[in-house]
């Protein structure tokens, strides 16, 4: 069964000034199975996050279809849903986790967690239930719960973005390059916090820079050049 | 079985215009403003709906018609024609601006509650913070006096303004503080539907923290619908679901906060957005 079937993608960005089109993806076609995990690979400027940024609707899609087989709704092309339906959609079943942090000022790291779910109406005291199992399983420390993420290494940050989108126990989950600019090390961990994941039968699409990483993990791996894939 | 609720707020066509207008002025406006006549046509023509719960953030330039926007709602100004349907008056049936008198007030102190970029609109500087939040629960007809005390003591601790300080006059508080009890006195009635205009412009970045944390609890907390006017980008990012993006009194480009800033289409929100710093 696919959760999620796009085809034909195009992205291009038009700029007013200067008045220049920008080419990102072209043509694109994917499907994406229920509880498989695709990679995708290329160098920078490639249009790797372009994709992803067009099923979360951050871009709007220029050309093609996104069918996403959904929950609430069956499928739906995300590319024209509604903005509703997008908003309900990334409450309760899609989750975007990214290499960088976006966390309102004045917030811990727990609480962060915590108002993925009190942001969609869930009483503090059960969010704070799951903020915390999540926090562990992602092997966030706990001596950190309590502090500004502001602070936090590459590492850290994405562990809490990770248990942020996953608290919400999203079922298609996309990941934006979440091994960039970390060290062996906290790759290694990631790549554990991945297979893990899997293991909850989560979707998901993640977009990775480097390809050695990825082997054994992914399910299949797409390699993008200037915007197609290509074998 | 999803998404099916009526809109909290429905505005249809808002014109607001100062001046008499003109055969002319439509085809004839440098910016909002008729090169014949003169007229200023501060919105002119806007349409939009605000969900339960939900966020619409509205972002623009000085003089795009944000705050004429507003204070229409809050009957501050008369619009010229238009209408806007509210789901807790008469069911979402009927004009809110062709409303009486005193439907009106009660439109204004029990589903709406706003907040102006100028606190010294919306607060009495002389009166007591206290004093404050009671006069906008008396508007809705409540007469208990110990229930006001408990109600205005519950809403200042809830922004953060020590109870000691309650008696005290607004003109007495800092900016930050000021806002504050603006927001805490909107909030008096649990209204439906919450107005803010530039909340956290001119405050400090640890007070617009606070006010930044304070509006997003209202929302998880209450479920009230807000509209959101800023010119801080990063305030409608952190707060705004939607957005919409006016120009010259009309709305140039809507869509989901994040596409707006990551994937902005039209010319002046590319513009908008590459200004950030």
């Amino acid at each position: 069964m696919e959760i999620l079937s796009i085809s034909n993608l195009s992205k291009n960005f038009y700029l007013h000034n200067p008045g220049l089109e920008i080419k990102s993806c072209q043509n694109i076609n994917l499907a994406l199975e229920k509880g498989e995990f695709i990679g995708i690979v290329g160098l920078s400027g490639s249009g790797k996050s372009t994709i992803l940024k067009c099923i979360n609707r951050s871009y709007l899609p220029m050309q093609g279809e996104i069918i996403y087989d959904s929950e609430a709704f069956g499928k739906i092309n995300l590319s024209t849903a509604t903005e509703r339906e997008i908003l309900y959609l990334r409450c309760h079943e899609i989750g975007y986790v990214s290499q960088f942090l976006n966390v309102m000022p004045r917030t811990t790291a727990k609480e962060h967690v915590m108002n993925a779910l009190v942001d969609i109406g869930i009483d503090a005291k059960a969010a704070e239930i799951d903020a915390n199992e999540m926090l562990v399983y992602f092997r966030l420390p706990e001596t950190l719960w309590g502090i500004y993420p502001a602070t936090f290494s590459g590492g850290e940050r994405l562990r809490l973005n990770l248990a942020h989108a996953m608290v919400k126990k999203p079922r298609l989950l996309m990941l934006d390059e979440p091994t960039a600019s970390l060290d062996n090390k906290t790759k290694l961990l990631v790549r554990d916090m991945l297979v893990k994941l899997k293991d909850t039968n989560t979707s998901m699409i993640g977009i990775f820079h480097d390809i050695e990483f990825m082997d054994g993990v992914c399910d299949r791996v797409f390699n993008l050049s200037e915007g197609r894939f290509v074998s | 079985m999803y998404l099916n609720e009526a809109p909290e707020l429905s505005v249809n066509n808002l014109v607001v215009r100062y001046g008499d207008g003109c055969s002319d002025c439509q085809e004839s406006l440098e910016k909002n403003r008729c090169k014949v006549c003169g007229t200023v046509w501060a919105v002119n023509g806007i349409s939009f709906d605000v969900y339960p719960g939900e966020v619409l953030g509205i972002v623009g330039e000085s003089g795009s018609g944000k705050t004429t926007l507003m204070r229409s709602l809050y009957f501050d100004f008369i619009p010229t024609s238009g209408n806007a349907a509210l789901r807790g008056y008469k069911g979402g049936q009927a004009n809110i601006w062709e409303a009486s008198a005193a439907e009106q007030r009660m439109i204004k102190n029990v589903i709406m509650g706003m907040v102006y970029q100028n606190p010294v609109l919306g607060l009495r500087m002389d009166y007591s913070a206290a004093s404050n939040i009671a006069e906008k629960i008396i508007a809705a007809g409540s007469r208990d006096a110990g229930q006001m005390t408990g109600r205005a003591k519950e809403l200042l601790e809830a922004v953060e303004i020590p109870t000691s300080r309650m008696v005290e006059p607004p003109k007495n508080f800092s900016g930050g503080m000021q806002q504050r009890v603006q927001i805490s006195k909107a909030l008096a009635n649990n209204p439906a539907l919450l107005l803010l205009d530039e909340v956290t412009t001119g405050l400090d970045l640890s007070v617009q923290a606070k006010v930044l944390d304070l509006i997003r609890k209202i929302k998880a907390r209450y479920g009230i619908s807000i509209l959101l006017v800023s010119h801080d980008l990063a305030v409608i990012r952190m707060l705004a679901d939607r957005t919409i993006v006016m120009l010259d009194g009309k709305i140039v480009e809507s869509g989901l906060t994040d596409q707006i800033l990551e994937d902005p289409q039209h010319a002046f929100t590319q513009q908008l957005v590459h200004s950030l710093i």
